[in-house]
């Protein structure tokens, strides 16, 4: 019995806010279409209920039993473009509404997957299910969305990419928050965990658990023992805590298929803060010598960062997936909102962090009077930087009507709360407003 | 049968020892290895535990924690797995 990792496995969870984000359950829906939409809806509930019946219970036996915190306990499916057959905008929401009741039914937090892959095109189902989102993101509480728009095999589609500029305009026209739960996506993953992006990829089985790990406090305590010293032994303390924390996450995982009876898919080795003091990617790229995140050298902290939590997680899991890097979220994240607030942190600046990290322009709010071509504009340069580099990159962009910049707005619980940001006032109507297809970049052509 | 870990931290006094022991010892749970000191007036202990199959986890973890409570002092129980996946191969 070896006191000192007894001692140190207690610290990560007591005091520096390590735990298991979340434990998602990836369930297919491709086999529960029926003759009319409602029959389908009907099956859909009946899946999600009787497959995911144990999650929540079998969660918090994990928590109790290891004394590892397991934060959230959530549910993906395929995404229901595919399943919505001949709907229309209006009758597909009882699709979400079949997810919602489901969700709530079994006591998860979230369900991912009111989503629509439309990086070459849309299909019927995905028109209707994109035109839906206003209704179905605030007539629902737990449905989360994603819709990808481009890939670096596909292009881009600035069609899409319009649209879902108008989209985020009129959901809030309804809703202040309710853009929190929907993500634009360029080359989505598959086995994502976290939300709002979680869905289940067709290519999935028909049921499967994967695990998202977190620990941005354990990876600032390590780096606070090697204050000074060169950054080779910053990455290499890095890699050697992201080990630990990956390991505690593929252990979790592991024991939560076998006792649901359920494949083990992937551990996504994310570093996703809280608004808690402590559990910040900001405060560790802050004690990787920068004043303020924000600041010159950000970038270069951020991907060293990204790239050492990368290759210390890869050996501890048997599986790897989801994101698995730094989340750079400013709602979520306490040094990121205070960097905002300093003047430090810029748009310009978040943009080019994620050219170098796991996520994109995450949980931002910006003025309500932002035109949905600007927003449209924002997701299109994002999304061109995932297509070009091979990367996922994603936009939750949070515009808050009469609210002016430096105000703040509140999500609730992980959420957080966003400073309003302040967005460049010249127009980009004319460039989106083009339409049409941007090409996949010369390098997609490897076959 | 399951080993775990149990941990216990808080202001010294007389009976700590007996009574997280005879918590234990009601529910048939074996203690395998023990360590306790005293850090700066703190009380720390660490005991490698064996609880029986046919006894309940919950119950176990429920009654020590009750007895923490009881005695002021932090009472953890955790299954050993967690400690050894995260620092072996």
């Amino acid at each position: 019995m070896d006191t000192t990792q007894i001692r140190e496995t207690i610290q990560m969870v007591k005091e520096d806010n390590f735990d298991i984000r979340t434990i998602t359950m990836g369930i297919s829906l491709l086999d529960t279409v029926g003759g009319s939409v409602e029959e389908t809806a009907k099956n859909v509930y009946q899946k999600v209920t009787t497959y995911a019946k144990n999650l929540v219970v079998v969660g918090q036996q994990i928590e109790r039993e290891y004394g590892v915190p397991i934060t959230n306990k959530r549910i993906s499916v395929t995404p229901v473009s595919l399943i919505a057959g001949h709907a229309d905008e209006k009758e597909i929401l009882v699709l979400a509404h079949a997810l919602d009741d489901a969700a709530k039914e079994v006591g998860v937090d979230f369900i991912g997957g009111y989503s629509a892959l439309v990086q070459k095109g849309f299909s019927h189902g995905d028109l209707a299910l994109i035109k839906s989102l206003p209704k179905a993101l605030t007539e629902t509480d737990v449905v989360m969305s994603s819709i990808n728009v481009g890939s670096s095999k596909a292009g881009i589609n600035l069609d899409a990419v319009k649209l879902m500029g108008e989209m985020i305009k009129a959901i809030t026209d309804k809703s202040d928050t309710a853009n929190s739960k929907m993500v634009v996506f360029a080359n989505a993953v598959e086995d994502n965990p976290f939300m709002a992006g979680a869905f289940h990829g067709v290519s999935e089985p028909d049921v499967v658990i994967n695990v998202g790990v977190s620990g941005p406090g354990v990876v600032k305590r390590a780096l606070e023992q090697v204050k000074g010293e060169s950054i080779t032994v910053v990455a290499e303390t890095i890699k050697k805590t992201a080990f630990k924390i990956t390991r505690v996450g593929q252990l979790v995982g592991t024991i939560a298929a076998e006792r649901l009876g359920v494949p083990f898919g992937i551990v996504d080795l994310s570093l996703a803060p809280t608004p808690a003091r402590g559990d910040s990617v900001a405060e560790v790229l802050e004690e990787i010598g920068l004043e303020q995140v924000g600041t010159h050298g950000t970038t270069a902290a951020l991907m060293l960062l990204n790239d050492a939590v990368k290759k210390g997680g890869v050996m501890a899991a048997q599986g790897v997936g989801g994101l698995s890097g730094a989340f750079i979220p400013v709602s979520e994240d306490a040094g990121m909102i205070d960097a905002v607030q300093a003047g430090t942190l810029s748009l310009a600046k978040l943009e080019a962090m994620t050219s170098v990290c796991s996520v994109g322009l995450d949980m931002i709010a910006i003025p309500g009077d932002t035109p949905a071509t600007t927003i449209s504009a924002m997701i299109a340069d994002e999304v061109a930087i995932g297509v070009q580099n091979n990367k996922t990159t994603a936009v939750r962009i949070l515009p808050t009507n009469s609210t002016k910049v430096g105000d703040m707005v509140d999500y609730g619980g992980l959420l957080g709360t966003a400073p309003v940001m302040p967005v460049v006032d010249k127009s980009s109507t004319d460039f989106i407003n083009r339409g049409g297809h941007v090409p996949a970049p010369i390098h997609s052509f490897k076959n | 049968m399951i080993k775990a870990v149990v941990t216990v931290v808080g202001q010294d006094q007389t009976g700590i020892v007996a009574g997280i022991a005879t918590t234990l010892s009601e529910h048939g749970v074996n203690i395998l290895d023990m360590s306790q000191t005293i850090m700066s007036k703190t009380f720390t202990m660490s005991m490698l535990v064996a609880i029986d199959a046919a006894a309940d986890f919950d119950e176990v973890y429920a009654s020590v924690k009750e007895e923490g409570a009881r005695l002021g002092v932090t009472v953890h129980v955790q299954r050993e797995e967690i400690f050894d996946t995260m620092s072996h191969i």
